[in-house]
């Protein structure tokens, strides 16, 4: 009984230990040798970036063999150890900020990230104005007290006039 | 009847000046800013018979060639890319040009490289045997400048700073460089 007890033991040291590793060798063997630095860690990058020959098409879709460059420029400088903000500085330097896809706040730049905000701002404002006159009554201020006067006069006329003919009809 | 309207809160027709001055001047201002925008990109190349823009050229070699100090020397300018098809069609005829005429002292050729890679620009260089000082565009100065459309395109510029000639697209041939060149060296 003991030597099973033993026996159980070990086999459930040996699967635990080789039941984890399998799957690393498997993924190595499925993946085949990767590109270094790899097409993903390229791309990260090249999918914030712009190519002035073929504006609108971000970098790391472009077929272009102009962006076929800069992408292997790219993966030059990553494996040269250069980070992400360090390559993105390196083509604007080289290009100007129009490489990137999201402008530098500096500048003219920040007009497009204020005018957006600040017209839903003056938007809304706008609109709770107009839900506020339309909801509410609009009574315009009498000029002087003779006119206001002259008004609640011909109001009550009005409106004695009114109740008479309803008096008659009823 | 009366006694409702006498108990609502009347709403004041009143109207802020500050703000409203504000708000105006602000879409004013935004549009004045597409608008130059606009015109900037609709301007269109620039036009022959015009002062050419100055500017600096740094080479590959690190050599920097200023347009200023270039004046009373006929300037051809030409723009170009490694991976630009349609640039290798002149790039002998351009060599053979400037061969040509670099003896005489009386003429200067500036390759500029447009939204190129450097390994690659160096290749095409050495590829073609060009030896006339040729450089990247930092931040597509040189081409804004010249406002550009693609590449190549060359701009001739007479011994005043005068653009005389311009050329979208590759020469055919070495002749019509040539014949682009040398009515301007006439005295």
């Amino acid at each position: 009984m003991r030597n099973l007890r033993i026996w159980l033991l070990a086999l459930l040291v040996v699967v635990a230990v080789y039941g984890a590793a399998p799957p690393k060798v498997v993924l190595a063997q499925d993946n085949g040798p990767q590109p270094t630095p790899s097409d993903d860690e390229v791309n990260a990058i090249a999918r914030e970036m712009y190519c002035p020959v073929c504006e609108n098409i971000p970098l790391d879709v472009c077929g272009t063999q102009a962006c076929a460059q800069w992408r292997e420029q790219i993966r030059e400088k990553l494996a040269e150890g250069w980070t992400e903000d360090q390559i993105k500085d390196y083509f604007v330097q080289l290009y100007g900020d129009r490489v990137l896809s999201e402008p530098p706040r500096r500048g003219l730049n920040w007009v497009i990230y204020i005018v957006p905000g600040l017209a839903f701002v003056v938007g809304a404002y706008v609109l709770y104005r107009g839900i506020k006159t339309w909801t509410a009554p609009v009574v315009d201020e009498p000029e002087s007290e003779e006119m206001a006067d002259t008004g609640a006069e011909e109001k009550d006329e009005y409106i004695s006039k009114l109740e008479e003919e309803l008096k008659k009809r009823g | 009847m009366t006694d409702q309207l006498q108990t609502s809160e009347p709403v004041k027709n009143k109207r802020s000046p500050i703000w409203q001055i504000v708000i105006w001047g602000s879409v004013i201002i935004l549009l004045g800013i597409v608008a130059i925008q606009l015109i900037k990109s609709q301007q269109g190349s620039i036009e022959v018979g015009k002062p050419a823009p100055d500017f600096v050229l740094t080479t590959f070699e690190g050599e920097e060639y200023a347009t200023e100090e270039l004046q009373g020397k006929v300037l051809l300018v030409n723009f170009w890319a490694s991976w630009c098809n349609p640039c290798e069609l002149e790039a002998a005829d351009l060599q053979t040009a400037w061969e040509l005429y670099e003896p005489t002292g009386e003429v200067v050729f500036l390759g500029v490289d447009w939204t190129d890679t450097d390994t690659e620009a160096r290749e095409y260089m050495e590829k073609f045997g060009i030896t006339y000082p040729s450089g990247p565009d930092y931040g597509t100065r040189i081409s804004q400048a010249f406002r550009t459309t693609g590449v190549p395109e060359t701009y001739i510029i007479d011994k005043d700073g005068v653009l005389a000639y311009v050329k979208m697209g590759p020469f055919a041939s070495l002749q019509e460089i040539m014949a682009a060149i040398d009515p301007l060296l006439a005295p």
